[in-house]
């Protein structure tokens, strides 16, 4: 059996190298993996493109690679709700490439599919079109959009076995499945890792196959945006 | 009188059928959900992989792994499934939701909708707007119809950046229920209580087609 097993975060990010690409799973700060973008912050490892939904928020997140300026460039659906990403941004210090979010989701499967590009509907007639060829398929038009792929995905999980296998709780999958397959090195991080039989194979979201190393996860905050409550 | 943002969700909610799937965008659109009468059965979706949002946690039920597209902390209802961000925006592009329900900056005549990005503003990015106006085949644009500076928001072309085109089909406004004609032109169908439809036509600067009496919604 194939032990992915590392001790710790520290352990896991130990070569993302100056100027990687990387991919953070998360939907705002729903399912990002926290443990190790803090072993990214100790690191001190910089000029960092980062492939994300968001930005984390100013204290959270990305937001905290951004603090520390070890983001050169984000590639993103949305990125508000974040005044030093706004500042970065103004000043020129940081990169922004934004991608409507159902051709960002898409281009990340792609990468992990071997499908280097597919036509979406999604940008046709905006900003985003520019540059790209478009094609008309049975009446409507259509944008040429290209894979994603990194050097590295960092994937949070609910629960994952020592082989990788992994599985998400709630709405804290969004992007983690579809990056874990286009990272040429994955790390997961979970909230309970089990020795491989105890996951049930019929509930897998992310086959191992696609994970090259998993640790047990720590001291998680989970951070909620907008708690919204019944009244 | 011009309806306040609840007024224009309960009317919005008039729209909705039962046995549909439905996305609400932020702002007014999520408050439609608050006024969809009980023997109407639909299914929420949000773009972040959940089908079946229910309403607000209690304190204790409060859970960071269920959020909506607003990043707000839902529940789910019986019947709820989840997926990955890739599959909901495949069910969305593949034209599974019935209908999507968003707000606006502007929409032109031919429906073409602007509501990602104020030049000289922080922009923050479309999210998911581009992929919805280019997928679903029915949308309701839910918005006030005049902006703060008194400007009509339903225009000839719209002057912000595009979000996507001819994609719009009804729009909701604080005075008015209009549907968008395939020719081109805003086809006055209701008017808010007390509105006439002379004060419509002045708060619209692009084509408005109005035919015959023009009934008051009925709220």
């Amino acid at each position: 059996m194939i032990d992915k097993v590392v001790e710790n975060a520290d352990k896991a990010v130990r070569d993302i190298p100056e100027n990687a690409t990387l991919m953070l799973g998360g939907f705002g700060l729903c399912g990002i993996p926290e443990n190790c973008i803090q072993a990214l912050l100790r690191k001190g490892v910089t000029g960092l493109t980062c492939i994300s939904n968001n930005a984390g928020v100013d204290d959270f997140g990305i937001g905290l690679m951004l603090k520390s300026r070890q983001v050169k460039k984000m590639i993103s659906s949305y990125v508000g709700e974040n005044e030093e990403f706004e500042r970065q941004l103004l000043s020129g210090e940081l990169e922004v490439d934004l991608v409507p979010q159902g051709t960002l989701a898409e281009r990340i499967r792609a990468g992990g599919a071997g499908i280097p590009a597919f036509y979406t509907p999604a940008g046709f007639g905006t900003e985003v079109a520019h540059g790209k060829e478009v094609r008309e398929y049975f009446g409507k038009m259509y944008l040429l959009e290209n894979w994603l792929k990194a050097d590295f995905s960092l994937v949070k999980a609910w629960k994952g076995d020592t082989t990788g296998n992994l599985i998400y709780k709630g709405t804290a999958r969004n992007f983690n499945p579809m990056m874990a397959a286009a990272g040429k090195i994955t790390i997961a991080e979970v909230e309970e890792l089990v020795p491989a039989g105890e996951l049930d194979p019929n509930a897998i979201h992310t086959p191992g196959i696609y994970v090259q190393r998993i640790f047990q996860g720590k001291n998680y905050e989970k951070r909620i945006e907008q708690r919204t409550v019944k009244k | 009188m011009a309806l306040d943002k609840i007024g224009i969700a309960k009317r919005i909610a008039q729209e909705i059928k039962t046995g549909t799937y439905i996305n609400l965008g932020i702002g007014i659109p999520t408050l439609v959900a608050n006024y969809i009468p009980e023997n109407i059965h639909v299914v929420l979706q949000s773009e972040n992989g959940l089908l079946g949002i229910g309403e607000f946690p209690t304190e204790e039920d409060v859970d960071a792994d269920l959020i909506n597209a607003g990043k707000q902390t839902v529940t789910m209802r019986a019947g709820s499934s989840l997926f990955h961000s890739a599959e909901s925006f495949g069910m969305i592009r593949g034209g599974h939701v019935d209908l999507t329900i968003l707000g606006a900056m502007e929409v032109s005549e031919n429906g073409d909708i602007a509501n990602w990005k104020i030049p000289g503003k922080m922009v923050k990015g479309m999210g998911g707007a581009m992929d919805l106006v280019a997928s679903a085949d029915n949308i309701i644009v839910a918005m006030q119809h005049k902006s703060r500076d008194g400007e009509s928001k339903l225009l000839k072309r719209c002057t912000l950046p595009i979000t996507g085109l001819k994609c719009v089909n009804k729009i909701i406004t604080d005075l008015a229920v209009l549907d968008v004609l395939p020719e081109g032109g805003f086809r006055l169908v209701e008017r808010a209580p007390g509105v006439t439809a002379e004060e419509i036509k002045n708060s619209t600067a692009g084509k408005l087609v109005i035919e015959g009496d023009i009934p008051e919604m009925k709220i």
